[in-house]
């Protein structure tokens, strides 16, 4: 592009080159908090800035310290094991849900499509506190509140809008014909739906049951108050540390999130041009 | 398809089936399949149905309900509340209120609810906790007046403040069970003691000024982004697709990082002994002793809230100039337009639903969010959102709680609606 409006002056290079300077520092921005973390949390410091040893690359400036403490501290061993079980059960149940939904609202018979669909995404534009304190008072009343069930129940509200949306995206290239065909081949809808109709937008259910994990395992507001002592998640383990007292576990923990969220972006970018490419096939 | 085959066929088959016995029962047949169809569809959606009405809609409900009827007041004394019924703010209530306040306050201090009383009307009355409970103990000594004297003698004796208007006008308008008071309370605003809306005294105010700064501060947040959004949703959508996919993980990667890690990251960085004051501290462009507070303030928000709201301005807006042909820009070059005018009379205009879905998009998330200023807010840097969290667990107001969340719901939804009424209601899309 440059070389072809070099025509246009200097004025016109000097703001390519100043924009471009621009975009620059903003993925700096945007990537600066995550790579700032990472190496602080091998401080073998108990600082939340850069050592002299770790400037100067000293191999006594680093330790796996924190990530040992992370590992033996109780709390944060029953935090991790609280968050584990809530996003897999919520993902699950989102899953199921979702994928229902979505196959009823694909189909071209849907009676009340559109209030349904805003009845389905209303979770995804509620703020969170407004959730957080009306599953509060709610719960509170139906003891759900300060159980694992209750928090697994929100959030599953909170992920299911997703595997609707990625579930409807890839049902909308999807051939309603193979439907019949299966049918006057004699396979009962059930029998379709695991033959004919899961195989295709299995993309889609993967890739909302991807978010729906994310959202539960990162989600800190309603679980802040939905959740008891026992109940707590790491992002709760991580408001509290933050809170009370600043450890550089949390940077451990955090770095370890972000392993974690690197891994679940590329799997759904695959999901994503995977599926893009079936359906462009088509 | 199938749908529309079979609306097209079905006028045809209405116009020639009146006659024919054979032709009507296709038609019955076919309209029989067709609401089959329709109730299995519809089926499908049921248990998601079934599941948002009972756990989301069905507690927001509650809460809107808690922020409009709050009969706790009504339920614990209901003699009282009745009494006052006809009296109307003038001068002191008659001696059958003082009557029927001193029987239940003993009876409610029998089955141990005079606390959660006390708790409520101390949210409205300062110190009626303490009036209260000192009335409660002083009449389990003297439980009736001698003879000769008043209950209302009785009670003033006790607490003067049983000889005041304002408490018993805010008890009978706490009697209300259907009330204002705690729309009156999020905005600052109180009943006085002749049953009147007046303003709150000034070290009550702080809802309103909270709810001034939200706003401005969520404005501001979403300027910021489509400043900072749109050059680089250009240069990633512009580049070629090897290098834009590259570019986007760096958009998307903070996207999905776990917003404590992205706020824990922030406060290391800000914080007075953090990295950012160290370098500049190591550059020698702050002193030592002079180092900059760029956390536990509003700075501190803005740039946190920025940085996590950054994505889901660049992605809107990153699909729109996708799918906008880069034929435009050259036909206008060929026409003769320089480059920056093509870009503003020619791209711009073309990227006006993206700008617009992020700028929404933002300002919806950025009105209730909580954690991050909560964290790096410090006091001049909370949102409107800590108070929600402040009065449903510390100070136990939660009517006051519910009454703060129905207006950011209201809020938020009222620019939802205007939003899709102005630009299409599906345009609001994730990754």
């Amino acid at each position: 592009m440059s070389d072809q409006n070099s025509h246009y002056g200097l004025s016109y290079r000097a703001w390519r080159t100043f924009y471009r300077a621009f975009c620059v520092l903003v993925y700096v921005f945007l990537m600066l908090p995550i790579l700032v973390i990472i190496p602080l949390s091998f401080n073998a410091q108990p600082y939340f800035t850069f050592t002299r040893e770790m400037l100067t690359f000293q191999a006594d400036g680093f330790s796996l310290r924190w990530y040992g403490e992370l590992l033996s501290n109780p709390n944060w061993r029953l935090a991790i094991g609280n968050s584990i079980v809530i996003a897999f059960a919520s993902t699950l149940l989102s899953v199921v849900l979702g994928t229902l939904a979505a196959l009823g609202l694909s189909s071209p018979y849907m009676p009340f499509r559109k209030s349904v669909t805003s009845l389905v995404l209303l979770p995804l534009i509620v703020p969170l506190i407004v959730v957080a304190a009306g599953t509060y008072f709610f719960y509170s009343q139906i003891g759900l509140a300060q159980t694992l069930p209750g928090i697994i129940v929100a959030h599953t509200l909170l992920g299911t809008p997703f595997v609707v949306i990625t579930v409807t995206a890839t049902l909308s290239g999807f051939d309603r014909g193979l439907l019949r065909a299966a049918a006057s081949l004699g396979a009962t809808p059930v029998r379709t739906f695991f033959k004919v109709v899961m195989p295709l937008i299995a993309p889609g259910i993967f890739s909302g049951a991807l978010f729906a994990f994310v959202i539960s395992f990162d989600e800190p507001v309603i679980a802040l108050f939905l959740a008891g002592f026992d109940q707590r998640t790491v992002p709760i383990q991580m408001w509290s540390g933050i809170r009370e007292q600043l450890s550089p576990d949390i940077l451990a923990a955090a770095t370890l999130l972000i392993v974690l969220s690197v891994l679940l972006l590329l799997t759904a970018e695959a999901l994503r041009r995977r599926s893009e490419r079936l359906r462009g096939g088509q | 398809m199938s749908s529309t085959v079979i609306r097209s066929v079905s006028p045809a088959v209405t116009l020639e089936s009146e006659a024919s016995p054979l032709d009507s029962s296709l038609k019955r047949r076919l309209r029989r399949t067709t609401r089959r169809h329709r109730l299995r569809a519809f089926a499908l959606t049921l248990p998601l149905l079934a599941f948002i009405l009972l756990f989301f809609a069905l507690p927001l409900v509650d809460m809107m309900a808690r922020s409009f009827y709050d009969p706790r007041v009504a339920n614990t004394l209901p003699e009282t509340v009745a009494v006052l019924e006809d009296w109307e703010f003038e001068g002191l209530p008659p001696e059958a209120a003082y009557a029927a306040v001193t029987r239940e306050i003993l009876e409610r201090q029998e089955d141990g609810s005079l606390g959660s009383l006390a708790l409520q009307l101390n949210h409205e009355i300062a110190g009626a906790r303490t009036l209260l409970l000192r009335t409660a103990k002083g009449l389990e000594e003297t439980p009736s007046p001698a003879v000769g004297s008043s209950y209302q003698e009785l009670l003033t004796s006790i607490h003067r403040q049983w000889g005041e208007q304002d408490f018993w006008s805010t008890l009978k308008i706490m009697g209300n069970s259907f009330t204002l008071r705690h729309y009156l309370a999020a905005f600052d605003q109180r009943y006085d003691a002749n049953g009147e809306i007046v303003a709150r005294p000034d070290y009550e105010q702080v809802h309103v000024m909270l709810f001034g700064r939200t706003l401005w501060a969520s404005a501001l947040i979403v300027v910021l982004t489509l400043l900072l959004g749109f050059p680089i949703a250009y240069h990633i959508a512009n580049s070629p697709p090897k290098v834009g996919n590259l570019l986007l993980i760096l958009v998307l990667l903070p996207f999905w990082t776990a917003l404590l890690v992205r706020t824990a990251a922030w406060i290391v960085l800000l914080q007075q002994q953090g990295v950012l004051n160290d370098l500049l501290v190591a550059l020698g462009l702050v002193a030592d002793e002079a180092r900059l507070r760029m956390m536990h303030n509003m700075t501190g928000t803005i740039v946190a809230m920025t940085h996590i709201m950054l994505p889901f301005m660049v992605l809107p807006l990153y699909s729109v100039m996708k799918s906008i042909p880069p034929v435009h820009m050259r036909a206008a070059a060929s026409l003769g337009a320089p480059p920056f005018l093509a870009f503003i009379r020619v791209y711009l205009p073309q990227t006006k639903p993206g700008i617009a879905a992020g700028c929404i998009l933002v300002f919806i998330l950025c009105i209730g969010y909580y954690i991050t200023p909560a964290l790096v807010g410090g006091r001049t840097g909370q949102f409107i959102s800590s108070f929600v969290a402040y009065h449903i667990q510390q100070s136990l107001n939660w009517g006051l709680a519910a009454a703060l969340s129905g207006v950011i719901l209201v809020t938020v939804l009222l620019l939802y609606t205007l939003y899709s009424r102005l630009f299409g209601g599906d345009s609001i899309r994730l990754g």
